[in-house]
């Protein structure tokens, strides 16, 4: 069981694993960066007054919300060269988990804005300001701190979303598990590693969302 | 050649049919089996031992930090080798069960710690030995904080099956990775997917909004 656990391999395989978790590190970063411009993007337009933009994006973050991300990622996969567009799959996978978190992040960000109470609309409209100044001064500053853990939460979620992205070829963290094992067969070895680096990942995202949290506790209470 | 592809779709539909069985006998049956494990965990969570609840959040922590595909190789590779062979649909219902009574147990141990500690006493006080505590006193309380992030939960748990196709389950998602082999039209086969896991989940969407907005109430 355990006790013949080769650590020789993991070292030996070192190098590998690596390289797919700075590609994780990456792929991860570069994806939320995307789909929070996304989330902002898909939830201006469902708050909108304008039918023709806001439900195109209620359609979006449904749809996405309740379909599973695989078969989003080969959605696009398999989708994209039938039309034509042929990128690889590093860039696909890419795609895939910015439309997805996107979806996700444009609900956490409504959820912000309306955390913000009715009243202080009002008394911003009554000292005069318009739409724009209403969001920019009195509306984003409060809902925007709100925000923050749960878009650290969705950063776990997209983390650990992007391994799925080795069942198309992209060579990331848990693709380096399948490497070792389809070489070497030893999957113990090579998933409890790949977990072992992801909960890594995991523990510091965790903390740092608890501590936003109680950032935001400790706000509200003055 | 659109269309050509298009009648080949409808000529297997069934095929695509057999695969939402398969999807929603997975998902039903892990929907159960993690809602009473869950319950269970989360109330041994909130309870007072502290080595079980270092040994549940241990167990929690492990499935919330690592991805559901990990856990699903880890259990379908790894158990053969300490000699217990699976087939991959037991496989999966146990990788299901293990991932999803975890977050169930976050929620349940979540809305149990929501409720004051005074309803814990005045149930004490009111001769109710801990099994009648929780039974009559606390969880109907905390019902209210724990329903709606389950529902939202079980969307994710069906759409998490998904995942379990990687070890060849022969469910929606394996059933269009299989068929757009032949039928290469990527875009039409993976909407079909698509659409019949919309047709599941977003039911329960529209029922934990649902309830988000009463409970709020």
């Amino acid at each position: 069981m355990l006790a013949d656990f080769n650590f020789r391999v993991i070292l030996e395989y070192l190098p590998l694993f690596l390289t797919g978790l700075r590609s994780t590190f990456l792929i991860s970063i570069v994806s939320i960066g995307l789909a929070i411009a996304t989330g902002i993007i898909a939830c201006a337009c469902r708050i909108s007054g304008i039918r023709l933009i806001k439900y195109p994006a209620i359609a979006y973050i449904e749809i996405v919300r309740s379909t599973p991300l695989l078969v989003q990622i080969y959605f696009l996969y398999f989708g994209l060269p039938t039309l034509g567009i042929r990128v690889p799959e590093i860039q696909t996978g890419i795609l895939a988990l910015m439309l997805n978190s996107g979806a996700y992040i444009a609900e956490i960000i409504r959820a912000g804005i309306n955390s913000v109470e009715p009243g202080q609309i009002e008394a911003g409209v009554s000292s005069g300001l318009n739409y724009i100044q209403r969001m920019r001064f009195i509306i984003l500053p409060q809902a925007l701190g709100v925000t923050v853990p749960p878009l650290l939460g969705q950063a776990i979620v997209l983390v650990k979303d992007s391994a799925l992205l080795s069942l198309i070829s992209v060579a990331e963290l848990t693709r380096a598990g399948q490497t070792l094992t389809s070489e070497r067969f030893m999957p113990s070895e090579a998933f409890f590693t790949v977990a072992f680096f992801y909960m890594c990942i995991y523990f510091c995202l965790k903390a740092l969302a608890d501590w936003s949290q109680r950032k935001l506790i400790f706000r509200e209470a003055y | 050649m659109m269309a050509f592809y298009f009648s080949r779709l409808v000529e297997i539909f069934p095929f695509f049919l057999k695969g939402l069985w398969m999807t929603s006998k997975v998902a039903f049956i892990s929907l159960v089996t993690c809602t009473l494990l869950g319950f269970i965990l989360g109330i041994f969570r909130s309870g007072k031992n502290k080595i079980v609840k270092r040994v549940i959040g241990f167990y929690v922590a492990f499935v919330r930090g690592t991805p559901f595909v990990v856990q699903v190789f880890i259990i379908f590779f790894i158990l053969p080798e300490w000699g217990m062979q699976l087939k991959a649909f037991p496989a999966a219902l146990l990788a299901m069960g293990i991932m999803g009574s975890a977050f169930i147990c976050e929620i349940v141990a979540g809305g149990i710690s929501s409720i004051s500690k005074g309803q814990w006493e005045a149930a004490a006080a009111s001769g109710l030995n801990l099994v009648q505590q929780l039974r009559w006193v606390i969880l109907p309380q905390a019902m209210k904080v724990i329903l709606p992030p389950l529902v939202g939960q079980y969307v994710l748990l069906i759409k998490d099956t998904s995942v379990v196709s990687v070890i060849g389950v022969m469910e929606l998602t394996r059933v269009g990775w299989v068929t757009v082999v032949r039928i290469p039209e990527g875009l039409m086969v993976f909407s079909l997917v698509g659409a019949l896991y919309f047709v599941i989940s977003y039911p329960l969407i529209l029922l934990s909004n649902y309830l988000e907005q009463k409970m709020a109430v």
